[in-house]
């Protein structure tokens, strides 16, 4: 190992990458060794770059034999016995190479809703079996969520190998098993490796115990996997965040860059006002930028002097999104109460918030079965093919090409509780459907005089911004 | 495409800006709670990013439990004028008076009184409907699983039992009249992260980070620097010069100081990376019962 001085160590170390990476599994497929193991590990490795490091023997005992990996993972087990329900546990380490952050989530109970949570944000899920057991149901399970979710890596880390005699024809079978249930659920890149948590066999160093497997250990591949490419460089989809007016003459949109490329000089088109403008500056506090791809935050100023508040968007004119107030989703249902489809919810997507209805469930599907079955509501944990209708026209695109911008939250109205959370399909043609119906007020007609109309577009636009349409006529 | 990559630090800075603006986007008046550590200082800097050219449409507050460092008094005024911050010190001036402190009321009391009471007042003066703080995930326990918007009732306290599931950077931010929400930026960051930070951005701190020669009274195996003469007489003869820092800041009573060469960032990282205690080991006040993060947090405590 190359060894390093502090300041050469932090030159190279500030440049590394993230990847966000989500463990599914249980207790008994050893998932608590594993995590223990690569934090501890990776953790001795990471600091033995360091030059002249002057170790403190007792913390890592002997050659790490008799440390029980799982122990140092006592949040989660504590918890269980103060008996507090966790959905999701974070926890860092890093290497040389990357910075990982790990969201991990407990138990069988509760399972979706948990997985759901810790793995939006994802590049990568490791799906752990117990080699004696191969694919079981929960592996189905927490495979179709993570296709779900848009999780484009999957490593099956086939663990106890140590107790199968770490025989090829076991990990062969259970690989072949795997592959043909993961292919058919679309995700692209799926790597298997055999390995022994808790005697530490492919998860940091090759195993010397399973000559026959060629591929890297884990935590190499984790190192190395190529992530660059799963985001959406080519639709640019800029949601307007803040409206930034420090003052008189400087106008500037903040945001985070959802999609794509934006470009000193770009014609842009305003949603849903369709004017259009050009990029006259990327701005940041590090200085101007020529270009800004997701996910920087930034402030555009535009050539032209546009109205455009928070929730429209900037898009390049040749890419629009889909624009529409019906589209079709699946929803996975979070809340202990069951889903009123009665209910006007509130929907959150990028900045957007407006009212939305249920207009159907076209089916609710068995995670464990893939079976699809007709319902009239969801309840906790459920998943369900939906169709919605807004408030106000949303600017999206389908999240297996877009998370960012395909991605939505249900709120009660009432509870303020995060009830659903969503992953849009399509949009629907909804000439058929009912129609939500947004109140119209005409200006004139009421005998208001123009003074006033700015004043009134003002608060309708104010109360647009919380979710409140209502249709203006002067 | 690869050139489209942003380094981890770049990537955790997008997201708190991110977060930050979201914040200020859908809350009518927020805060932002500075404690005048080293995360709090990588927090500013980050609102200041957020806004930039504009300024922070936010106010700090610093909660002076009265018994801070006088060096953290005065790098907060300072850095407060020269950033032209719009800065709130409040604190609990019924205790102050009545003489409250960890030497005669235990670190229980105070801390409850001084900080935690303190806070939920001033929140409550100036009706603050959201207040980041700088927390981080990696720090204790009962952080790792807390959301990056963490719901307060009226009574400002924490249901870990309830919270709402949070995804993607979707953050939900209705609450009714009286309800809040504290706002944590930095969930992602790690002790490491934020020295690395630091650094690259020339971010300043105070100097009581760096190893220098202290007075120093060891009380109950911990290393405290006796910063006014509110040191009980019975440690005032056990003072001894010591070359230590501070790993993290506080009430001075109730901070322990670790010994140390380490006077400049690089130094503090590979001191770190060769220690095996983590960062609030030196909290006197973390010892003072079981789970005492997690009940501090319910009641409302950072």
């Amino acid at each position: 190992m190359e060894k390093l001085n502090i300041k050469e160590f932090l030159d190279q170390d500030e440049k590394k990458d993230l990847l966000r990476l989500l463990t599914a599994g249980s207790v008994d497929d050893g998932k608590s060794t594993l995590i223990g193991r690569l934090l501890f590990d990776s953790k001795k490795l990471y600091e033995d770059q360091l030059d002249a490091l002057e170790r403190d023997t007792k913390r890592y005992g002997n050659a790490g034999d008799h440390i029980d990996y799982a122990l140092l993972l006592d949040g989660l087990k504590a918890e269980r016995e103060q008996g507090i329900t966790i959905d999701v546990a974070y926890r860092y380490f890093s290497t040389n190479k990357r910075k990982f952050i790990i969201a991990d989530t407990p138990g069988h109970e509760q399972y979706t809703r948990n997985m759901i949570t810790g793995g939006s944000t994802a590049n990568l899920a490791i799906i752990l079996v117990d080699a004696r057991s191969g694919v079981i149901t929960q592996t189905r399970r927490h495979t179709y969520l993570v296709s779900l979710l848009g999780i484009k890596h999957v490593v099956l880390a086939v663990n106890k190998m140590d107790l199968v005699d770490y025989a090829q024809s076991v990990f062969d079978h259970i690989v072949k098993e795997y592959r043909h249930f993961a292919e058919s659920l679309g995700i692209p890149d799926i790597t298997c490796i055999p390995l022994s948590a808790l005697q530490g066999d492919n998860v940091v160093t090759s195993s010397e115990n399973m000559k026959w497997y060629t591929g890297k250990p884990l935590l190499e591949h984790l190192e190395t996997v190529h992530i660059g490419s799963d985001k959406n460089f080519t639709d640019l989809r800029y949601p307007i965040q803040y409206v930034l007016r420090p003052d008189l003459h400087f106008r500037g949109f903040s945001s985070t860059v959802a999609s794509g490329i934006i470009r000193q000089g770009d014609e842009v088109i305003a949603l849903p006002s369709m004017k259009r403008s050009r990029v006259k500056s990327i701005v940041t506090y590090d200085g101007e930028l020529e270009l800004a791809f997701p996910p920087q935050a930034v402030t555009v100023t535009l050539e032209d002097e546009i109205d455009l508040s928070r929730g429209e968007m900037l898009v390049h004119p040749d890419n629009l999104p889909l624009i529409s107030r019906h589209f079709e989703a699946m929803l996975v249902w979070m809340d202990e109460k069951r889903m009123d489809s009665e209910e006007a919810f509130f929907i959150k997507q990028t900045t957007n918030l407006t009212r939305v209805k249920i207009d159907k469930i076209r089916y609710k599907i068995n995670v464990n079965t893939l079976e699809q079955s007709a319902t009239e509501a969801l309840e906790l944990n459920e998943i369900g093919r939906v169709i919605f209708t807004t408030g106000k026209p949303l600017f999206f695109d389908p999240y297996a090409k877009n998370k960012n911008t395909g991605a939505f939250i249900l709120i009660d109205p009432i509870t303020n509780n995060t009830c659903a959370v969503g992953m849009i399909i399509d949009k629907v043609e909804m000439k058929d459907m009912q129609e939500f119906e947004i109140p119209e007020i005409s200006l004139s007609k009421l005998g208001i005089s123009p003074e006033h109309f700015e004043a009134i577009e003002q608060v309708v636009r104010e109360l647009d911004r919380q979710g409140i349409s209502i249709k203006l006529n002067q | 495409m690869s050139t489209y990559k942003l380094s981890h630090l770049k990537e955790l800075e997008a997201e708190s800006i991110h977060i930050i603006r979201e914040v200020v986007a859908e809350f009518e008046n927020p805060v932002m709670l500075y404690s005048i550590g080293k995360d709090s200082s990588v927090m500013v800097r980050l609102a200041e990013k957020a806004f930039y050219p504009g300024k922070v449409p936010f106010p700090l507050m610093h909660i002076d439990s009265k018994w801070k460092f006088k060096e953290m008094i005065e790098f907060r005024d300072r850095y407060a004028r020269e950033n032209h911050w719009d800065l709130i010190v409040e604190s609990n001036m019924k205790g102050f008076q009545e003489g409250v402190g960890p030497f005669t009321h235990g670190s229980k009391v105070h801390t409850d009184l001084m900080k935690t009471q303190a806070l939920l007042q001033a929140l409550d003066k100036y009706k603050f409907d959201a207040a980041f703080g700088g927390a981080r995930r990696d720090e204790e326990k009962s952080r790792a699983k807390e959301r990056i918007y963490s719901f307060r009732d009226k009574f400002h306290q924490w249901d870990p039992k309830n919270q709402r599931p949070e995804l993607w950077n979707i953050y939900n931010a209705r609450i009714h009249k009286g309800e809040s929400i504290r706002v944590f930026p930095l969930s992602n960051w790690t002790e490491l992260d934020i020295w690395q930070y630091i650094r690259m951005e020339n971010i300043p701190i105070v100097p009581l980070y760096f190893a220098k020669e202290r007075p120093i009274v060891e009380i109950d195996g911990n290393l405290i620097m006796p910063d006014d003469d509110r040191l009980p007489a019975q440690y005032r003869d056990k003072i001894r010069m010591r070359k230590v820092r501070f790993r993290t800041l506080g009430c001075w009573p109730l901070t322990g100081a670790v010994e140390s060469e380490a006077d400049t960032i690089e130094k503090i990282v590979e001191e770190m990376m060769t220690t095996t205690k983590s960062e609030r080991t030196t909290r006197v006040i973390d010892f003072d019962q079981d789970a005492s993060m997690e009940q501090k947090k319910r009641e409302g405590y950072f």
